[in-house]
């Protein structure tokens, strides 16, 4: 599982001293000096990223010890759900695929065999400015066949850059511009600050008539989009990007504004309508509709996030709920398919008159970074036209040496027609120690992580008790906020409300969606009965599980845990603290078409050596339903049946 | 100080110059810190403007870059098929953006100045002494390469170093292009799609030269990253601002009773079916005028008397402003060569090709 390469004695840098050399400015030795040991610092963590069968590679770097590891969709697509991972110390890992997002060009894949991994210091990219120093790390013409990376140094030239998508994937928004060397290879690279930090995964140049090779100007994925991400990608599933349900323009006077809205958004729901100002989207103000998109694709599909707009003198402040930009079963057939098509789906319109010219100024053709142009989602027959035929005008002279066996050289085109997808390896065929991290499902790019994650999330949840034993009545009494006594009675069959305005009762049958009680709750009751369900039954006592990933949830610090579970037609969606694995908040969607009741749980205290939630705050749309605090708490063993 | 720059260059060329010049001047000492170029490159970026025009083809940008050289927004950028139309558009740094005029061009140094309506912007001053900027300095390369920067994203910037400072040999060299003068060198990648017009600086963001536009050498293939010193812009910039070189399409004032036209020449224009036909020429009439001055059917008039002729009306309009007993000066394109020739109805053609 683990083998040596045998190490070539390359020196990686040849310093030439004139004999006459005059005495190097002491700056310039101390320079040089920082930099060899920011190289130092960097080298361990960084992955040259090899498909099983030689075929095709690209770069990739470790960012936590247990072996997580980052790289491009469209290196880990062309080397298979098993890799083989270089790394500098001359080892060879064994390494499988974790989860993956398409429209953001990023893997996460785990080497396995050890838990000590040397892991890079993950930095912040959005404290990156424009005149910043960056190395870019990695394996560009698949060079590093001894493992060791290539480094190359550059200045960062522009910061929040967007790049339109091929289609609906591979889009680079708020990414990072350098002029570090970024080839063919370098792409799921990391891109290191000076402090040798990780900023960003490199994953695009812009190339054009001069061939497939850096022209000064590469762009990477920025670190803080991948932070967003990493907990959906650690759920093993084929992760989505966000949209608002809304299309935005700017007007004659720089204002982003509102052109079209879905009716069936939660954006429409949230108030959102045709002639609204943007003000700010994620806590960023918006000032172009680059910078709206920037920010969008950031998000993973599924987040709420802030939004503010204006409409006439108003500014409303709100939290937006982000729809994916495919359809499951689309984003499944597009990752699953035939390598994705690199054209773009729309040819940018020229600009017309009051609108902003940038987004048809946009180089749409930018190709991401990929060994030879070899691997197989490399781009299609449009790549190809740019690439020059030898003895055109303008074919380099020089042959590339080749990147490794079994690759074309890199700025010439592939002999015949796009190769068909690779075809996955079989699971047999994988390496013993990848068999056992690895199980294919629909939706997922690897259901054994959602497994582990379900299962860390059922031994959270029984760290508040074990409920087995008080399967009667539970009964939670107390008041409602600003208003009266209030009371709730849960029972398998029926759950009870005694509220200020009266008594609800909902009786449990299969379809929980049919009773929304109480009224402009959304649904509490039923919602409250999922919750005993789910710490009476636990992940099993549901018709479907899926651990999602990590979201933000308003009032909360950080991210927390996010477990999907559905049981008839209802789903719910359970909030864990992920430092306590304490169960935070639930939301009942009883359609997915209206907003869900949202039920944040708080004031735990123990009952009978169970731990359970006093304060209960209910939200329904944009009203706060009410706040339950209770000073009784019953919880009655199982009444024998009769 | 410039040197000829042999037709076949080498990389070994670059590298030996590069090695000579080490720390040679007190700014590339902030090349050496992370930080220090932060605050320089963002003032300088206020400075460097997107221009978007005509093109929009394959292989042809609709966009380039330019720098701006007076508070009241007079923009120097690269002479190209970009500014040949009627709307020009500038977005500055902080996404301003204006219509901008054609003040003038000078097609053999390939720069045109535009003209925004605006105050108070910031900009390079010509005026200031250039530093000194020997092979081997640290540059920096501010320019909208590849259209990345739109609305108020600023422009791009990349580093390199002054690898040569040389005579771009045009004609008789590998490297085709109406330029042929001064050039530095550089060894970082700056000439790219849209770079032409920006701005190259030192470390601490003073204007040293105005990046040239995509070169390719047509005997080695290689792709030569120029940029043309300012020093030898500024005569120029001072002639347009002084209303020397202007574009044309003027209102015309008083015209001549005996103006000279087309017909008096022998040269037949290209049907003039478009808004704004490029002043081709159709054909040459037998033993006229225009065939004594040799002019030939595809020569494109670029200038008379140094005022621009952008169409085909244009010309004829710019004809009919001058006397026929005035002496005329004609700068035609031919291929990548600019030809000048002067003549008079009254005396023999008198043809000088550059």
């Amino acid at each position: 599982m683990r083998f040596r390469a045998l190490p070539l004695t390359l020196p990686l840098l040849a310093v030439l001293v004139p004999a006459t050399a005059r005495a190097v400015d002491p700056q310039v030795l101390d320079a040089e000096a920082r930099r060899i040991a920011v190289v130092e610092k960097i080298r361990p963590a960084v992955l040259a990223i090899f498909s099983p069968d030689g075929g095709g590679g690209g770069s990739g770097v470790v960012i936590s010890p247990d072996g997580y590891a980052l790289s491009n969709f469209h290196v880990t697509k062309g080397a298979g759900d098993a890799m083989k991972c270089g790394m500098a110390d001359g080892n060879c890992y064994d390494a499988v695929i974790v989860g993956i997002d398409a429209t953001g060009d990023v893997a996460l894949l785990k080497l396995l065999g050890r838990d000590d991994f040397p892991a890079a210091e993950i930095g912040d990219s959005d404290s990156v400015q424009v005149g910043d120093w960056a190395f870019a790390v990695g394996n560009p013409f698949l060079l590093a066949t001894d493992f060791q990376p290539t480094y190359t140094f550059g200045l960062i030239s522009g910061v929040h850059r967007y790049h339109y998508p091929a289609g609906t994937l591979l889009e680079y928004a708020d990414c990072i511009q350098t002029d570090a060397a970024i080839n063919p290879g370098n792409s799921g690279g990391p891109l290191f600050n000076a402090q040798g930090q990780l900023i960003g995964i490199n994953g695009r140049g812009s190339f054009e008539k001069r061939g497939r090779v850096n022209v000064g100007v590469g762009y990477a994925i920025s670190i803080n989009q991948i932070k967003n991400f990493l907990g959906c990608l650690k759920s093993g599933r084929v992760v989505d990007h966000a949209t608002l349900g809304a299309n935005v323009a700017s007007d004659d006077q720089g204002r982003v504004i509102v052109n079209d809205v879905l009716e069936d958004s939660d954006a429409w729901r949230r108030g959102l309508r045709y002639g609204d100002e943007i003000v700010s989207f994620g806590g960023r103000t918006i000032r172009s509709v680059n910078a709206f998109k920037n920010v969008l694709g950031t998000f993973p599909k599924g987040w709420r996030v802030p939004l503010v707009f204006r409409r006439g003198g108003e500014r409303i402040e709100t939290f937006v709920r982000l729809d994916g930009v495919h359809r499951e079963a689309e984003l499944w057939a597009k990752v699953q398919g035939r390598p994705p098509d690199l054209e773009p789906k729309e040819k940018p319109e020229p600009p017309a008159p009051g609108k902003e010219e940038n987004e048809s100024e946009k180089p749409p053709e930018d190709i991401p970074a990929q060994p030879g142009g070899g691997a197989p989602d490399a781009p299609g027959p449009r790549d190809l036209k740019r690439i020059f035929k030898p003895g055109e005008p303008g074919a380099p002279k020089i042959e590339p040496s080749l990147p490794s066996p079994g690759q074309p050289n890199p700025g010439q085109p592939r002999p015949g027609p796009r190769r068909p997808a690779r075809a996955k390896p079989a699971e047999a065929e994988m390496p013993e120690i990848v068999r056992q991290h690895f199980e294919p499902r629909k939706g997922y790019a690897n259901y054994y992580f959602n497994l582990r994650q379900q299962e860390r999330l059922a031994k959270a949840l029984a760290g508040a008790g074990d409920f087995k034993a008080v399967k009667g009545t539970w009964k939670f009494a107390g008041e409602m906020l600003n208003a009266d006594m209030a009371s709730f009675e849960l029972t398998d069959a029926e759950v009870l409300g005694t509220l200020p305005g009266g008594q609800v009762r909902l009786t449990v049958t299969d379809d929980l969606s049919e009773s929304l009680d109480p009224l402009d709750s959304g649904g509490l009751l039923a919602a409250i009965h999922l919750w005993r369900h789910l710490l009476l039954n636990g992940l099993a006592g549901f018709d479907q599980v899926s651990y999602y990933g990590t979201a933000p949830v308003p009032g909360q610090a950080g991210l927390c845990d996010v477990l999907i579970a559905r049981r008839g037609s209802v789903d719910a969606h359970f909030y864990f603290d992920p430092a306590s694995g304490q169960l935070l908040g639930l939301e009942m969607f009883a359609d997915d078409q209206s907003d869900p009741c949202t039920v944040y749980l708080a004031g735990y205290e123990e009952t009978d050596g169970r731990l359970l939630p006093r304060r209960w705050e209910v939200h329904y749309g944009d009203e706060l339903y009410g706040i339950f605090e209770f000073d009784e708490v019953t919880l009655a063993p199982e009444v024998a049946a009769e | 100080m410039f040197r000829r720059l042999p037709g076949r260059f080498g990389p070994a060329f670059v590298a030996c110059a590069l090695l000579l010049g080490i720390s040679a001047d007190p700014a590339s000492a902030r090349f050496l810190e992370d930080g220090p170029l932060v605050g320089a490159i963002a003032d300088t970026q206020a400075k460097v403007v997107k221009i978007y025009g005509a093109g929009g083809f394959k292989g042809l940008e609709a966009y380039q870059s330019g720098f701006l050289i007076s508070a009241d927004g007079l923009v120097l950028t690269a002479w190209s098929y970009v500014l040949d139309t009627d709307a020009i558009s500038v977005t500055l740094h902080d996404g301003r953006k204006f219509e901008a005029k054609l003040i003038g061009a000078d097609p053999r140094l390939e720069v045109a100045l535009l003209k925004l309506d605006a105050t108070e912007l910031p900009h390079f001053d010509l005026a200031q002494p250039v530093p000194a900027a020997p092979v081997g300095s640290r540059v920096l390369a501010f320019s909208n390469l590849f259209g990345v920067a739109t609305g108020d994203e600023p422009v791009s910037v990349q580093h390199g170093s002054i690898a040569a400072k040389t005579i771009l040999d045009a004609r008789r060299g590998a490297f085709n292009t109406p330029y042929h003068g001064p050039v530095y060198v550089v060894d970082a990648m700056t000439n790219n799609p849209g770079a032409a017009g920006g701005a190259l600086t030192n470390a601490s963001g003073a204007l040293l030269a105005m990046l040239g536009k995509e070169l390719r050498s047509s005997l080695t293939n290689t792709w030569l990253n120029y940029a043309i010193p300012i020093k030898e812009l500024t005569a120029t910039v001072e002639a347009i601002r002084a209303g020397k070189h202007v574009a044309a399409e003027e209102p015309a004032e008083n015209k001549p009773a005996e103006a000279f036209s087309v017909e008096h020449l022998g040269l037949v224009l290209v049907p003039d079916v478009l808004e704004r036909t490029p002043p081709f020429v159709d054909a040459v009439q037998a033993e006229s005028l225009a065939a004594q001055l040799g002019l030939k059917p595809d020569d494109l008039v670029l200038f008379v008397n140094d005022r621009l002729v952008q169409s085909c009306k244009a010309l004829v309009e710019e004809l009919s402003r001058i006397d026929r007993a005035d002496p005329v000066k004609m700068t035609v394109i031919r291929g990548q060569q600019l030809i000048d020739v002067t003549f008079s109805l009254t005396s023999s053609p008198d043809r000088e090709p550059q």
